[in-house]
């Protein structure tokens, strides 16, 4: 069990991201440096966000973020005018049909990724060691935030190609050989890259990637130690207590770290310390505050953060000078965790996708 | 409380996570079911071939021998239960208790599947048409005629997507393991209670414990399954069916808009065959496939709806435990309310009639499950809407259909009971490839006959015959 927070930590974590707050609402409605789209939106408040925001709690005048707001253009509306003159990265998320939701970036990703570098443990994840990048490809924030990873470690990322978008169709229209087909041959391409000998340590991948990269090196009589992997980021889907620790214990064996982590598009990314069996594996996230905040709120009442211990809907904000998404209702339901020493605010455990939508949605796909 | 863990080819595994499965009508949780993850029935098959392997060790006949004394534990013995004991009355409450199915029904199911444990020697025999059993085993033979004969296992190992709502179904994987064929079975959310129970009864009468593998969880897990098996068999509702239509690795099981036939020449006389239509409707609390969903004649349709309606229509539910419950309960929030609207929509059809309207709701709520009364429609053509629903309740329509055109009209139909004398007739209906099980005669659709195959030969299905020659002695 991590060590709790003091007050003091809890109170000191708090004044600064009242203080971002003000910064970052400031800066994105403020007609010099302000976005498009939030300067426009403006116009329909009945509060003055330059003045009426103070702190974190004050960010309830503004609703809820709608990332319907995201589909379609012009995207260039999302851009900050302070920073018009920087080149932009647009990041896409769904999209299987119709058109997906569109975040532009400009440096967030290698913040964000440089923050989540600091949670590594440089025993498991060498510096100037290489990367495999295991993960979807295409017009994801992934690929180049990974690749950022391992350049800002010191090492370079080999990559594959995956897109999840085709993985969906084949899901939805039930063609399951091709499913089958489709994963064996992104597994190949992985298989083909371990071979070659670079001499690769730490990789990225999602959950059901892992499960079928392990099970084909242990077909070959190989595993994921043997091949010299010692660090795993994983993260992209929902992953249970359960499923990690059966990973850990028949798929990864002592010597091997890995890392969840939980996280969109529209946020940064929210670490886990490596789930123990002391601890029943629980998987506790922690988003990179001030930057980002997760919050887990009642069902029924989302004005209300739900007790610690209690399940809720996650709520995620963003604040950063690039983006801002106030209160946005995630599309996911956990527990409320208790602050911890080395993230004294809220954190969130047991992520799973919210019982409302967990019937219709297909999730977990790469 | 009980704690029932997976079994990974017989080892207990007590997951990090559950799933409580809990009485219909009281909510009192009777069991805690460990969830498996899907990666973990992934790495599981790497050791399918071993459950056939220990399987083979034993001679076929030892394990015919040790099946019917399996089935006579199944029904008669205290036998493990994850951390407790379940009796068999024991087993009889917590499966009524959690499919809403009445008590006398589940011990109905129990005395089903030991008939058929008991009698598997000759349920083999049938299925085989005769095959000395030895050439299942080994792969090969030599037939009495001379011949050399080879019947390849396409899998060793058979995975089975069990329901929750239906009981019956469990005959069809009680000859898989006498095949010699280990079983990884997914039970139902709200039926452990029966793959456990077998499983128990199996190992205490000598069958290797890693021939049998049990995942229970959620829908990840029966994809495991389906993806990881050779073969799997799988029951679902007519999306299932058409999902894996031509998949030669799946089986799948749906409704099986099951049917009866008055031809012209014994309609006239059809108050003679009102209780055949009526069991066929009702018996089981009309859950099974191959339960009457549908009775076409070409007149009298209204005074046999009448007539339908008269017995069934006054039905009431009873409590699970009183010996003349007869209605099983929904049990999974809103399904009865789901189907009783998707119901009213097609009645609004001016050609169908709801004949059961005058006995009262159909829909009865309870605080935590619900009922559906028999009900009983007419219709005036095959056209109507609702003419070829099948529902998880006695439910059956009575269709007015030219004797003609009704062989073209009744569809897809698992069991087809057709009542008449008339050769050409006869003729027509043993052609149709678009009807599983054929019954010609006054036969009830639910009446089986052990010894016939049921929807596809599981035989067929598990091995292949092919060519085979051999020169000199063979030592495998």
């Amino acid at each position: 069990m991590t060590a709790t927070a003091s007050a003091e930590q809890i109170k000191q974590a708090k004044d600064k991201l009242d203080a971002h707050v003000r910064e970052i609402v400031r800066w994105h409605f403020d007609p010099e440096t302000g976005t498009p789209f939030w300067l426009e939106k403006a116009n329909s408040f009945k509060f003055n966000p330059l003045k009426d925001v103070n702190c974190f709690e004050d960010l309830t005048l503004f609703g809820h973020f709608e990332d319907d707001w995201l589909r379609g253009g012009p995207v260039n509306r999302w851009i900050p005018k302070g920073l018009a003159h920087k080149p932009w990265y647009v990041f896409e998320t769904g999209g299987t049909t119709g058109i997906p939701k569109s975040r532009v970036v400009s440096d967030d990703f290698r913040i964000d990724y440089e923050m989540f570098s600091e949670t590594l443990p440089d025993e498991f994840f060498p510096k100037k060691s290489n990367w495999l990048m295991l993960g979807p490809s295409g017009p994801r924030r992934l690929r180049l935030a990974v690749e950022h990873l391992a350049q800002y470690r010191g090492g370079i990322s080999f990559c594959v190609d995956l897109d999840p978008r085709w993985v969906i169709k084949l899901i939805k229209k039930g063609w399951m050989e091709h499913l089958k087909a489709y994963q064996d041959h992104v597994i190949d391409q992985a298989m083909t890259i371990l071979s070659a000998g670079h001499d690769i340590k730490c990789m990225f991948t999602t959950p059901k990637l892992l499960d079928a990269l392990a099970q084909r090196l242990e077909s070959q009589g190989s595993s994921i130690k043997k091949v010299g992997i010692t660090g795993i980021f994983c993260g992209g889907t929902e992953m249970t207590s359960q499923w990690i620790r059966f990973t850990i214990e028949e798929y990864l064996g002592p010597g091997v770290y890995i890392a969840p982590t939980y996280g969109n598009t529209l946020m940064g990314l929210a670490a886990s310390d490596m789930p123990t069996a002391k601890d029943n594996y629980k998987i506790a996230y922690y988003a990179p505050e001030p930057r980002a905040v997760v919050q887990v709120v009642d069902f029924n009442n989302y004005e209300k953060t739900v007790e610690y211990g209690q399940e809720g809907r996650v709520m995620l904000t963003t604040l950063t000078k690039e983006f801002f998404v106030p209160r946005f209702m995630e599309r996911d339901e956990g527990v409320r965790e208790l602050p911890s020493a080395k993230y004294p605010w809220d954190g969130v455990s047991g992520v799973k996708p919210f019982r409302e939508f967990a019937a219709t949605t297909t999730v977990g796909v790469y | 409380m009980i704690h029932i863990p997976i079994l990974r080819w017989g080892e207990p595994y007590t997951s990090l996570e559950t799933d409580k499965v809990v009485h219909f009508d009281t909510g009192e949780v009777l069991a805690e079911v460990s969830r498996a993850n899907a990666s973990l029935v992934s790495r599981d098959m790497r050791h399918a071939q071993r459950a056939r392997d220990v399987l083979r060790e034993i001679p076929i006949k030892e394990v015919l021998q040790r099946v019917k004394k399996a089935a006579d534990l199944y029904t008669d013995a205290t036998l493990p239960l994850g951390d407790g004991k379940q009796s068999p009355e024991d087993f009889v409450r917590m499966q009524s208790a959690t499919t809403g199915l009445p008590e006398h029904m589940c011990r109905f199911n129990m005395k089903k599947n030991h008939f058929v444990l008991s009698n598997m020697e000759k349920i083999l025999d049938s299925l085989t048409r005769g095959l000395d059993l030895e050439i299942l085993s080994r792969g090969w033979g030599v037939e009495s005629r001379g011949v050399p004969v080879s019947y390849q296992a396409q899998s060793p190992v058979l995975g089975m997507v069990l329901p929750s709502n239906s009981p019956g179904v469990h005959t069809l994987w009680l000859p898989i393991i006498p095949m010699q064929i280990g079983l990884v079975l997914k039970p139902g959310p709200q039926e452990p209670w029966t793959p456990y129970r077998m499983t128990q009864a199996f190992i205490s009468a000598g069958i290797p414990k890693e021939a049998i593998a049990i995942y229970p969880g959620l829908g990840d897990v029966g994809a495991a399954v389906l993806k990881d098996c050779p073969r799997s068999l799988i029951f679902g509702g007519t999306a299932t069916v058409e999902q894996y239509k031509g998949n030669p690795r799946v089986q799948a099981h749906g409704p099986g808009f099951s049917k009866i036939v008055l031809a012209d020449d014994v309609v006239d006389n059809w108050p003679k065959y009102l209780d055949l239509m009526c069991d066929s409707v009702f018996v089981n609390s009309g859950r099974g496939c191959i339960n009457c969903s549908g009775i076409w004649a070409s007149r009298h349709t209204k005074e046999i709806a009448a007539a339908l309606a008269e017995r069934l229509g006054p039905v009431e539910p009873l409590p699970p435990n009183d010996p003349k419950a007869g209605l099983a309960a929904f049990t999974v929030l809103g399904q009865a309310d789901g189907v009783w609207a998707d119901i009213e929509r097609d009645l609004k059809s001016p050609g169908s009639t709801h004949v059961t309207a005058k006995y009262g709701d159909r829909l009865v709520k309870r605080e935590r499950c619900a009922y559906l009364r028999p009900t009983v429609v007419h219709c005036a053509s095959p056209e109507e809407p609702i003419a070829k629903k099948e529902y998880m309740f006695p439910f059956v329509t009575v269709v007015e259909c030219p004797e003609a055109k009704i062989l073209e009209a009744i569809g897809p139909t698992l069991v087809c009971s057709v009542i008449t004398e008339n050769a050409k007739l006869q003729r027509q209906f043993l052609d149709a490839t678009h009807i599983d099980r054929l019954n010609l005669g006054p036969i009830p659709t639910i009446q089986l006959n052990w010894l016939q195959p049921h929807e596809g030969n599981i035989v067929d299905f598990l091995f292949r015959a092919r060519a085979f020659q051999f020169e000199g002695p063979v030592h495998a």
